[in-house]
């Protein structure tokens, strides 16, 4: 098999389920090899990552981004200028949120597993759109609200490793937490997941200037449950 | 290339000049963490042994633990001498200079603590223009002498020779074997074990094995090699290309050197023509064993 785009290494079915098997086991062994857990969603991912394909050329701007193919790093995103945006909007909440915790949009590791050009693409723009997913959604990044986001994207998406993450994810919590969670979140978030429009549909990078909460009505997002 | 001699002892006293110099108190500096100076030696040494002892555990795993053996038979065949001046080269974490000396000392139990220093003083450390190549060359410090081109692994070998009681016995150089600093007819025995074929001119690297070796001297080289059978070689690639550069990605993160690795196997050269290299660079008495049905082969020539 050749290689269909930059980061492709061609894998045949048993070096996949090598690689499955394998990074399935050293992401619990040893949860700090985050390669670990990507190559697992990339070994994992095939079947839904075609679901997701047809979620989005259904979808005028889902199809939209197929075509244009949009990538989110900091070159392309002008953080600069998302700082200068008023309080409130799409864009700033990003950018406070970026700086509160520290990240950037140049973190996600390239895609390798793949072996069709456009499934490659989609799950790259998967793992860029995980932070604005965050935002949209006004999850912080504790294990509360990571685990709140591996749901949403788990129903939305039906990635195995984000169901895997949704499920096993919340044995970790505390206890006040997992009241809460049981209680409160994920009622929320499963009817939140089943109702909006389908995240890979939303071409995040238009919509830098509208206030938050229009941009949640248009999404048919509910209202977060309050924090703690 | 640069060509360093790093005495170990001149090299960390002049670290430690400048690290309380630079800060303001007892701590140093480990990447952005600050931290006090007696742990920064230790939080080095995890680093670099968490990335060596996922290459050990490559090895292992890629030959099923048979790399020992193959290891083992090599120091065998050298057979080492407590009067020899031995050099390896390429052999940064220090598998083979290790069993080299534990022979060393099982045959010979007294000299470990008898041997001699070398005749030439340690290379002065301050900076000259010299007129030749051959006045920058060095001579020996020790009669066991580690080279590698990369300083990592040199570090993870220092420690691990302290862990295992060697330290003052070797002496690590920082160096490309192509261009070794050491001046003509230093050595007894070269080896040099799975690090040739990473050596961007072969030949090169043996012409400097000759120049440094005494009259007499052997140079012994262990290396993957060609599977002479024919059903046996299909098996072999098909394992190495199916199940090694996943298992790299899975234990070491590295996809890619792993796939090198399985390349440069097959684009090294085959037991007779390695051996015809050896000797087109003068080795005479050059011939070569086959370890696991040619998976490598240890080639050995004499300087005469």
């Amino acid at each position: 098999m050749d290689r269909l785009y930059g980061t492709h290494k061609p894998t045949g079915l048993v070096q996949k389920s090598i690689l499955a098997v394998g990074s399935g086991i050293m992401s619990i062994a040893d949860p700090s090899r985050d390669d670990m857990i990507s190559i697992f969603g990339e070994t994992t991912g095939g079947l839904a990552l075609k679901y997701m394909q047809e979620k989005m050329v259904i979808d005028p701007e889902g199809d939209r981004i197929l075509k244009e193919r949009p990538i989110i790093n900091s070159k392309t995103v002008d953080l600069e200028y998302l700082k200068t945006l008023p309080i409130g909007t799409l864009g700033k909440t990003y950018s406070n949120f970026l700086g509160k915790y520290n990240l950037t949009p140049d973190a996600r590791r390239p895609v390798s597993f793949i072996d069709d050009s456009e499934l490659a693409y989609i799950m790259r723009r998967y793992r860029e759109i995980h932070d604005l997913t965050h935002v949209t959604l006004g999850m912080p990044i504790n294990m509360l609200g990571e685990v709140t986001v591996k749901w949403f994207e788990g129903i939305q998406y039906g990635l195995p490793m984000c169901v895997l993450g949704a499920f096993f994810g919340p044995l970790r919590l505390g206890p006040k937490h997992t009241a809460k969670y049981l209680h409160l979140t994920l009622p929320w978030i499963v009817r939140t997941a089943r109702q909006s429009r389908s995240f890979m549909n939303v071409y995040f990078e238009k919509h830098w200037h509208k206030s938050l909460n229009e941009f949640r009505r248009e999404l048919n997002i509910l209202e977060p449950p309050p924090k703690i | 290339m640069f060509i360093r001699t790093l005495s170990s002892i001149n090299r960390f006293s002049l670290l430690s000049i400048l690290r309380t110099h630079s800060t303001t108190s007892n701590t140093t500096h480990f990447g952005f963490d600050e931290v006090p100076e007696n742990e920064k030696q230790t939080r080095v040494n995890e680093v670099f042994s968490s990335v060596a002892d996922s290459y050990d555990l490559m090895n292992d795993i890629m030959s099923f633990g048979i790399h020992r053996i193959w290891k083992d038979h090599f120091i065998r065949i050298v057979r080492p001498d407590p009067q020899w001046n031995y050099i390896d080269v390429a052999g940064g974490t220090g598998d083979i200079a290790f069993r080299y000396l534990k022979e060393l000392d099982r045959y010979y139990p007294s000299a470990a603590s008898s041997i001699p220093l070398s005749e030439s003083p340690i290379t002065p450390t301050h900076t000259y223009i010299a007129d030749s190549l051959e006045q920058t060359r060095i001579r020996p410090t020790s009669k066991c002498v580690v080279a590698d081109i990369n300083p990592n692994m040199l570090a993870v070998g220092k420690q691990r020779s302290i862990d295992n009681n060697l330290h003052n016995r070797i002496q690590w150089i920082e160096t490309n074997a192509e261009e070794l600093p050491f001046e003509d007819e230093q050595f007894d025995v070269y080896t040099i074990a799975f690090g040739i074929r990473n050596c961007t001119h072969i030949d090169r690297v043996v012409s400097e094995a000759y120049r440094v070796l005494k009259k007499g001297g052997r140079f012994l080289c262990l290396e993957f090699s060609q599977v002479n059978n024919t059903l046996l070689r299909y098996f072999y690639d098909q394992y190495s290309k199916t199940f090694i550069p996943p298992m790299g990605q899975i234990i070491a993160n590295d996809w890619k050197s792993y796939q090198y690795l399985i390349e440069s196997i097959r684009v090294f050269p085959k037991q007779k023509e390695f051996a015809e290299l050896i000797r087109s660079c003068n080795f005479r008495y050059v011939n070569y064993e086959n370890l696991s049905f040619g998976v490598s082969a240890i080639h050995s020539g004499y300087k005469l």
